[in-house]
This record gives C-alpha cells, sequence and structure tokens, in this order.
C-alpha cells in the first residue's frame, strides 16, 4: 500500500506517495527525480549515495523513506547559493577533486557536515569524515586538499 | 600565423565539466528517465558450465505488467570486442560457461517487477565439468568451453623470438630465472553499467550508454540486429570511472536495443554491483617466468619470458591481451634479445579483458622485481642498474617498437633525489625498507582493433557569427578528461577561453568517429585531431582577416580572443570578428581534424600489439614499515615521477597520477578476484568469492598514503603541445617497488600480488627456517607453446618480419592480431 509522506529536500517540501520498503535514495532518484545522489551498491558499501538528514550525513540507501517523514534532507542539488557553486564546490572543481564525479555528490555533503560541525579539521579529521565515501578515481588526496581550501574560504566568510 | 606563449596549455585549471560534476547536474545513464521507460533485468546463469536443456518463461511472460521475455534465441548472432573472439551471446544460446552468465532478459514496467519475473523462468541445466583454473584447463581439453580457439581449452598461444637469447645466454655472466603470480582483481568503477535504450521519433534506435568505447558498442549492435550502423545511434555517457571496465561491448546493451525496437518504447537498465563483478573484464591472472642473462655490470644479455593467463570464460580483448603480456619488456631497458611465449586458456569464470595498464602490469611486476633480485646479486643499487641500462631515445628495440623521447633517467633521478634514497635504501632500520620500480605506457595502440586504414580519432569545429566554437569528437569521458583535452587544445590554438568553446563528444550520430577511451589513446590521438582542425580553422579565418587589415596571414596573433597582427595589436579585432568577416568571405565555416599513428616497424604476426606514437615513462620510490610481528604494513610515502611529455592541465595530470597509484596499491596489497568451489551438496559450483564492495576490499581515505608527484617535461614532437600518457602508466611501478621495499626492510621476497600480511609472515617463517625467504609460485607448468616466430633483430640487419612465417613474408602489409 502507498501511503502519503512529506520529505523537506534542500528547503522544499515534497508530498508523495511510497511503498513502505523503498529507500530514501529511491524515492530521491526516482520519486523526486532529484538524481543528484549515486548509488554504487545499494548496500551501504561505498558512500555515493549520501545525503544529509538534518545535520548528519547518511547512506540514504540504508534509510527508509517513511522514516525521513518530515525531516529536512540535504542533497547535493542544495548545495549551490543561488546560481553561485557553494565554497565546497568550487574548491573541488579547481582542486581536481572530481575526476569522474560520480563519488562526488556524496563526498560533497559529507564534508559539508563536517565544516559545519568543525570549521577548522584536521588532514586526519578529513580522512576520518571520509572513511566511508569510496573513491576509485582520485586517490583522494586532491579530495582533502579541496576541503581543506573550502574551510580556509568557508572561515573568511564567517569573520 | 605569428608564434605566441601557450595560454591555456599548462596552466592548472578548472576542467570544462567540473562545475556540472560538483553541482550533481552530471547526467550518467541511470539518471536518465524517458518518458514510459520500462526497466530490464536478466536472469543469471547460477552454475559455472554447463548446458541450457530447455527454457521455460510462460510464467514470466504472464505476470502483469512483464512486456516482453527474451533469451537467447531471439538474439542469435554472436559478438565480441575483438574480430578474431566473436564468442558472445547477448544472452547464452545452448551453453553458460560462467556463474553469472546472463540467460534470460525480462523487460517490465517496473525494476522491482522485473526482478521478480526473473523467479518465475524455469532453466533447466545440464552440468558439464568445471574448468577452474590454468593448470586444469592445460590438463583437460574437454569439455571444451568454447569450440574455437588454438586447441582444447587453450584460447591462444603464441611465441615470437626477437635476435638469439640463446647467445644472449651464453655471454651472460649470470642467468637469473624467477617464477611470479599476479592474482586477478577488477575495475570497480563506482558507477555500476547502466543503459537506455529508446526509439527516436523517426524510429530509429538510440542507446545511451556508461561506454567507454561508444564506436565498438555501434557496431555490435548493428552486427547483432542486423541494423544499417547508420540507423543505430550510440550516446556514450559520461561515465562513473571505467579503467578499462566498459570497454567491451556488453549483452546488456544489445538485450535493451532488442527490447526497444520490440517494445516501441524506451528501456533502462541498471546492473548491480554483482553483476559488474561478473561482467569483470578485469586484470588477467598471470604466472611468468623470466628467465634474464646479464653480465657483471649489470647489462642485459637476453630476456625469455613465458606467460599464462587465465582468461575466464570468454575472449574479451584476450588475444590482445596475450600479446600485451610480453609486448613492452623491451621499451625501458635496452634487451639485445628476447623472446616471449604467452598462453591465454579458457575458464568458468568471469572473462578477463583489459583493466589500466592491460596486460603489460603483471610482467612488469616480475621483470622489476628480478632488477631488485639482480641489483643485489651483482651487489649494485637498484637505480644504478637502471639508470645503467635505460634504453636509449629514438631507438628501435629488439621486436621492433619505436621510441622516441624517452624521460626514465630523469624519473629515476628524480625519484632517488626527492626520496632521500642514498641515505635509506639498505640503510633504514630492520622493519622499514624502500624500494624502487619503473615502468612504460602506450601513448595509444598503433593498431585499430579492427584492420581498417582510417584514422583513429577525428574532430570536427563549427565556427558562426556567434563567435563560439563546436568541437565535436567521438571521444567518451570516463573521468579522465577528455572533454577538457578537446576543449583546451582547440581553445589554444584559436587563442579563444575555454568558454567560447563548446564540446559534443561520444555520440555517433553527431561527432566523428574516435575509437573510444582506451589505451592511454584519447589525448594523443583526439589532441593532434583537435589541433589539425583548429590549425585549419584559423587559417580559414585568418586569410580574410589579413587582406582587411592589409597585412600579411604570417603577423596575424590569435590570442585571447583577439586577432591582430603581432606589430599592431590595437589595429586588431575580437575573435568573433574576425569570424564575422570569414564566413562573409567563405560562407558556412567548418573544418575537420583528422590523426592515425606512424605505421608500426613490426611487421611480424602480432605485431600489431605493442607499437604506439610514443610511450610515457614512470619511476616510484615507495617506502614501507612491515611489522615483524603481524605481517602488518605500513606505507610511509610514495614518490612518482612520470615522464609525460608536456602536461596539458597539470591539475588533471596530477589526479591521474595520483588515481593510478592509488588502484595500483590496492592491487598490490589486497584487490582479489577470488573464486571457490560450493560444497557439492550445494551444486560445488565455482563461485566468486567476494562479489560486493564491502567484501572486496579497496582502499578508503584511511589508507591512502601521501604521495610526492613530479612531472618530467620534456615536449614529445609526437604529441599534442608535446604531451603523452598519463592515465594507466603511473600505476604500473607501484606493486613491483612495494614488493622490493618489502624485501628492504625485512629480506622476504614475495613474488606474488597481492602482498599481505599472512604471506609476508610466511616469507619470515620460512626466513627462520632456514628455508630461502621468498613466498611465490614453485614452479611454471609445462605449456604447450607453438614453434616461435623467427625475428631478426634491428641490429641484426632484421626488417620488422619472422623468417619462418610463410604467409606473413609474402603479405607486404603488417595485419593486425
Ligand atoms: S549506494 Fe553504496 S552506500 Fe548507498
Ligand atoms: S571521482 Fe570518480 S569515483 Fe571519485
Amino acid at each position: 500500500m502507498k501511503q502519503p509522506i512529506s520529505l523537506i529536500v534542500n528547503g522544499e517540501r515534497h508530498d508523495t506517495l511510497c511503498t513502505p520498503n523503498l529507500t530514501l535514495l529511491e524515492v530521491l532518484r526516482e520519486n523526486l527525480q532529484l538524481t543528484g545522489t549515486k548509488h554504487g551498491c545499494e548496500l551501504g558499501e561505498c558512500g555515493a549515495c549520501a545525503v544529509l538528514l538534518g545535520e548528519e550525513p547518511v547512506l540514504s540507501c540504508l534509510v527508509l523513506a517513511m522514516e525521513c517523514d518530515g525531516l529536512p534532507i540535504t542533497t547535493v542539488e542544495g548545495m549551490k547559493r543561488g546560481a553561485e557553486l557553494h565554497p565546497l564546490q568550487a574548491a573541488f572543481a579547481d582542486h581536481g577533486a572530481a575526476q569522474c564525479g560520480y563519488c562526488t555528490p556524496g563526498i560533497l555533503v559529507t564534508a559539508k557536515a563536517l565544516l559545519d560541525r568543525n570549521p577548522s579539521p584536521t588532514r586526519t579529521e578529513v580522512r576520518e569524515a571520509l572513511s566511508g565515501n569510496l573513491c576509485r578515481c582520485t586517490g583522494y588526496l586532491q579530495i582533502f586538499e579541496a576541503v581543506e581550501a573550502a574551510a580556509g574560504i568557508l572561515r573568511e566568510e564567517k569573520q | 600565423m605569428s608564434q605566441r606563449p601557450l595560454h591555456i596549455i599548462g596552466k592548472a585549471r578548472r576542467r570544462v565539466d567540473g562545475r556540472a560534476k560538483v553541482s550533481g547536474e552530471t547526467r550518467f545513464a541511470d539518471d536518465l528517465i524517458l518518458p514510459r521507460m520500462l526497466f530490464c533485468r536478466l536472469l543469471r546463469s547460477p552454475l559455472p558450465h554447463a548446458r541450457i536443456v530447455s527454457i521455460d518463461v510462460s510464467r514470466a511472460q504472464a505476470l502483469p505488467g512483464v512486456h516482453l521475455v527474451l533469451t537467447g534465441a531471439d538474439l542469435p548472432t554472436t559478438f565480441g570486442i575483438l574480430p578474431v573472439s566473436q564468442d558472445e551471446h547477448a544472452l547464452c544460446l545452448d551453453k553458460v560457461r560462467f556463474v553469472g552468465d546472463p540467460v534470460a532478459a525480462v523487460i517490465a514496467q517496473t525494476e522491482l517487477l522485473a526482478e521478480e519475473a526473473l523467479a518465475l523462468i524455469n532453466v533447466k541445466y545440464e552440468p558439464l565439468t568445471t574448468i577452474a583454473s590454468p593448470e586444469e584447463a592445460l590438463a583437460q581439453s574437454e569439455p571444451r568451453i568454447h569450440d574455437y580457439g588454438d586447441s582444447g581449452n587453450i584460447h591462444k598461444s603464441v611465441a615470437m623470438s626477437f635476435g638469439s637469447v640463446e647467445q644472449g645466454f651464453a655471454e651472460a655472466d649470470h642467468i637469473f630465472d624467477d617464477t611470479f603470480s599476479y592474482a586477478g582483481n577488477t575495475h570497480l568503477p563506482l558507477e555500476t553499467h547502466a543503459a537506455v535504450a529508446a526509439l527516436d521519433p523517426d524510429g530509429k534506435l538510440t542507446i545511451w550508454s556508461s561506454t567507454q568505447t561508444p564506436h565498438y558498442v555501434h557496431r555490435s549492435i548493428a552486427k547483432v540486429l542486423a541494423l544499417p550502423p547508420s540507423r543505430v545511434r550510440v550516446i556514450a555517457t559520461p561515465q562513473g570511472g571505467g579503467f578499462g571496465g566498459k570497454t567491451d561491448p556488453f549483452n546488456h546493451e544489445i538485450v535493451i536495443c532488442k527490447a526497444a525496437l520490440v517494445t516501441g518504447r524506451p528501456v533502462k537498465i541498471c546492473l548491480s554491483r554483482e553483476e559488474v563483478f561478473y561482467c569483470h573484464r578485469g586484470r588477467h591472472p598471470v604466472l611468468m617466468r623470466l628467465r634474464c642473462g646479464v653480465k657483471q655490470d649489470g647489462t642485459l644479455t637476453a630476456l625469455h619470458l613465458q606467460t599464462l593467463l587465465d582468461g575466464g570464460a570468454y575472449g574479451s580483448y584476450g588475444v590482445a591481451s596475450t600479446f600485451y603480456t610480453g609486448a613492452l619488456q623491451t621499451v625501458t631497458y635496452h634487451l639485445p634479445s628476447y623472446r616471449f611465449e604467452g598462453c591465454r586458456v579458457f575458464t568458468n569464470k568471469p572473462p578477463c579483458g583489459p583493466k589500466r595498464g592491460h596486460g603489460t602490469v603483471q610482467p612488469r611486476f616480475g621483470q622489476e622485481v628480478q632488477l631488485d633480485k639482480i641489483a643485489v646479486a651483482l651487489g649494485l643499487d637498484p637505480a644504478e642498474l637502471r639508470l645503467r641500462i635505460v634504453e636509449k631515445p629514438g631507438a628501435l628495440t629488439a621486436n621492433f617498437l619505436k621510441i622516441r623521447t624517452i624521460g626514465l633517467a630523469e624519473c629515476i633521478r628524480s625519484v632517488v633525489r626527492r626520496s632521500g634514497w642514498a641515505d635509506k635504501h639498505r640503510k633504514l632500520p630492520y622493519g622499514r625498507g624502500v624500494g624502487i620500480a619503473c615502468s612504460s605506457y602506450l601513448s595509444g595502440a598503433g593498431m585499430p582493433i579492427y584492420y581498417n586504414d582510417m584514422a583513429h580519432s577525428g574532430v570536427q569545429l563549427k565556427l558562426d557569427r556567434s563567435g563560439l566554437v563546436t568541437a565535436f569528437c567521438g571521444a567518451a569521458e570516463v573521468g579522465q578528461g577528455s572533454d577538457d583535452v578537446l576543449c583546451a587544445s582547440v581553445a589554444e590554438v584559436l587563442g579563444v577561453e575555454i568558454a567560447d568553446v563548446k564540446v559534443v563528444t561520444g555520440d555517433t550520430d553527431l561527432s566523428p568517429v574516435d575509437l573510444g577511451s582506451y589505451s592511454s589513446r584519447v589525448t594523443l590521438m583526439m589532441g593532434n585531431a583537435a589541433i589539425q582542425a583548429a590549425e585549419r580553422a584559423r587559417e580559414l579565418v585568418a586569410g580574410p582577416v589579413a587582406a582587411k587589415l592589409g597585412v600579411p596571414v604570417e603577423q596575424l596573433v590569435f590570442s585571447h580572443g583577439r586577432v591582430f597582427p603581432a606589430a599592431a595589436p590595437e589595429t586588431g579585432m575580437s575573435f568573433r570578428e574576425a569570424v564575422i568577416i570569414a564566413e562573409a568571405v567563405h560562407g558556412t565555416l567548418g573544418t575537420t581534424g583528422s590523426y592515425k599513428p606512424p605505421k608500426p616497424a613490426a611487421l611480424f604476426k602480432g605485431g600489431g600489439v605493442g607499437p604506439s606514437p610514443t610511450y610515457s615513462y614512470t619511476a616510484a620510490v615507495i617506502e614501507v614499515e612491515v611489522d615483524p610481528d603481524t605481517g602488518w604494513l605500513h606505507i610511509e610515502k610514495i614518490w612518482i615521477a612520470h615522464d609525460i611529455g608536456r602536461a596539458l592541465n597539470p591539475t588533471l595530470t596530477r589526479g591521474q597520477v595520483e588515481g593510478s597509484v592509488y588502484m595500483g596499491l590496492g592491487e598490490a596489497l589486497m584487490e582479489e578476484q577470488a573464486f571457490r568451489r560450493l560444497p557439492p551438496k550445494l551444486s560445488g559450483a565455482l563461485v566468486h568469492r567476494t562479489p560486493s564492495i564491502l567484501e572486496y576490499k579497496s582502499l578508503t581515505s584511511l589508507e591512502m598514503p601521501d604521495i610526492d608527484t613530479e612531472l618530467i617535461e620534456d615536449p614529445d614532437p609526437s604529441g599534442p603541445f608535446g604531451g603523452k600518457e598519463v592515465g594507466q602508466g603511473p600505476l604500473l611501478p607501484i606493486m613491483p617497488a612495494l614488493a622490493n621495499a618489502i624485501f628492504d626492510a625485512v629480506g622476504v621476497r614475495i613474488d606474488e600480488v597481492p602482498i599481505t600480511p599472512e604471506k609476508i609472515l610466511k616469507g619470515l617463517a620460512n626466513l627462520q627456517a632456514g628455508k630461502p625467504a621468498r613466498v611465490g609460485p614453485k614452479g611454471f607448468p609445462t605449456v604447450p607453446y607453438p614453434e616461435p616466430l623467427q625475428v631478426p633483430t634491428p641490429w641484426q640487419g632484421g626488417d620488422g618480419r619472422a623468417v619462418n612465417d610463410a604467409v606473413r613474408s609474402k603479405d607486404k602489409r603488417a595485419k593486425n592480431v
């Protein structure tokens, strides 16, 4: 039986119908056509599907959509500031942190959660925060550099 | 046209598709949603080797919401990437050859429904004996997995001899005889394969697919569906990584095309992660024996290499892979004589194929570890030994490969200097060590996959009064940055901004053919084609502009979006105004550029594999710490130097180097495509041990060590702006450098990949027991290699032909394998 739920995605309320077995990933990508969020396993193993539930990164392939009824969700589509890239997005583009770009949406939101709670993470803290997000292209180092560069810009913005 | 410094090439820059990638707007294949779209799932074989007795699809077909069920009989024509290995069916026709071989397809209203319907299909199998390993394949010629190939379960067996290795061994002071083994591993692109097929409003077929080779997919679909290629459109979507795993035409692509033709509706398929492990086409497991003759001063006199490849269940690129295991031994160090024997067998496992470094990775591991052993035995520093024997620029090797620029010595010096090698090698305390290794890779294959005389890459430009330049090319963007290379090359030559060039790529209807993203060919081949097209466009614009300004054409400069005489910049005009003048004179403006590699010097059979317009070179030093109690490894740091000719966009180039190191390190330490037999009561089938990301271990952000990269830039005349490849070469030295570092740390030789803590402990135990401190294969089986082709070397006056190949010596042209 399909049931109505409301998801607050990137600040917008979406009313949709879903069966209890659907994951948040499926509802985001298929019901709402927010295909920015990716999937590499749908078993909680790769991190490509990460989104923010409130402030926390979650693997949307492991979360049932019903559990998110009424909760605020942030996906990569919600990161831009109008037409401008978020400093994390700009830094990823400038530092070569997105090669194929398939891991990127999940890593961006995970990094955003990190910087929101810790504006000056050490390299080790960056490594730890991203340890659930696999990237097969970059070897991670340019991703670390991009996160650190964005952290610097975000700190400047705050001042 | 007047020369000016480069403005775009060589500068670190955001890639042209960077914004889309970080905003989530890049449309990957599974992101495509079309009205009335149906979904496809494949039923895959649970048995490794069996005859299909019958398939009953009636119950699946009757399920409401199921639109179509297809079986092998619906698609009986064979296909395959190589003309010599057309051995695949879109759905198995009469037998299955590995667990995961697809036998039927359901097309339904939802993916879930399609999955449910699979369970209603009843397939009766008659199991056949499973061939699980190369040893079994050699020992058992029956049952044959395929009814073609050299004999029994041997797919391909080749042998070639360049000069006299017997004489080389006779001149040697020492002969080293080593065996190595290299486990299979897989690409694991983060994006699983996906595709959508649909009929366009004119009724013609279109497929969007995550493929590295739209051109070859185009050919395969046209062949199997018996359609004129002009009525099939293949669009390569940007891919979430490929690494060679998306270079074959695949079953699922053909199946959904058929389904779209039958149902008249768009059909999507997205493979699960488990299915990607079955598609595979990854690194071949290879057993190798290297016999190497050396003089006291380190000079090599002869190399005899034997390889045995576990090919899995289908041909794929396997014939090329087999030749590649023997192709590039000669391009790093001077080898006066060389013999290569290679053999690929069929086994009932997912098919192996090309993975980053295709076929050259495994023997490179053997060669570089053996060199380390040679250095130890001769009392030489392994870096110094390599410097003594580095091949010369411009050389024609024993197997007729033409070297152009070679920056290998600079690479070695760079990593030795930066790593502090002199203070570390054999000087670090017990448990810590450094190792060095080198490598080389192709900048594009010299021969196409199917023999033809046409260009390997084509670029078309359209210019108009808006000032926009549109560049069309069939190249596929895997993530490596090919769109950026195209855009930057055109912008550089025309002196316009990146934003004034639009690229249209990987679309067989719109863009001229490029053979695909494999063999590190795109930057060099597409880049050269793009330069040619842009230079022609520049000429087209320059003529009318020079006439208008009353200056000689040679004095015009195209720079920073302007066209002006070098002597009087202020009298010039914007690029857009220049195009308007040219369009008024010439009418519609367009140019083309093409690239075709130079003819290979190798004319013997099999000589089509190995030639390249030019080769990249790499050297790496790894520092490691080994815990002798646990065998646990900690990588302190990796120093790498890569001879790239010229880095077109250093940000992307560094990313390719680091990504290669990452992938090489994963192979070296943990990645392994392993199989096991189920117990007899559970069918006894041979199944994949770890078909999931969780169990197939790869490096995370926590394990990735620091890398110190230096790019060695000595522009190569054959490359675009002097550039050579970077996407694959830097992977190759990692595995042997690690093995060599472990020896330096604890005195144990691991002659196998992956190098696990268990193996290190075993080596240490051997050492304590007074046995050889080595873990590796015990020997090399007897393989029925054919009589070798005898090819005299260039220094013996050879002309690139074999003296004992009656057919070839009459044939003037060197044909592909
Ligand atoms: S899709 Fe891989 S963790 Fe969710
Ligand atoms: S950029 Fe391709 S997986 Fe991370």
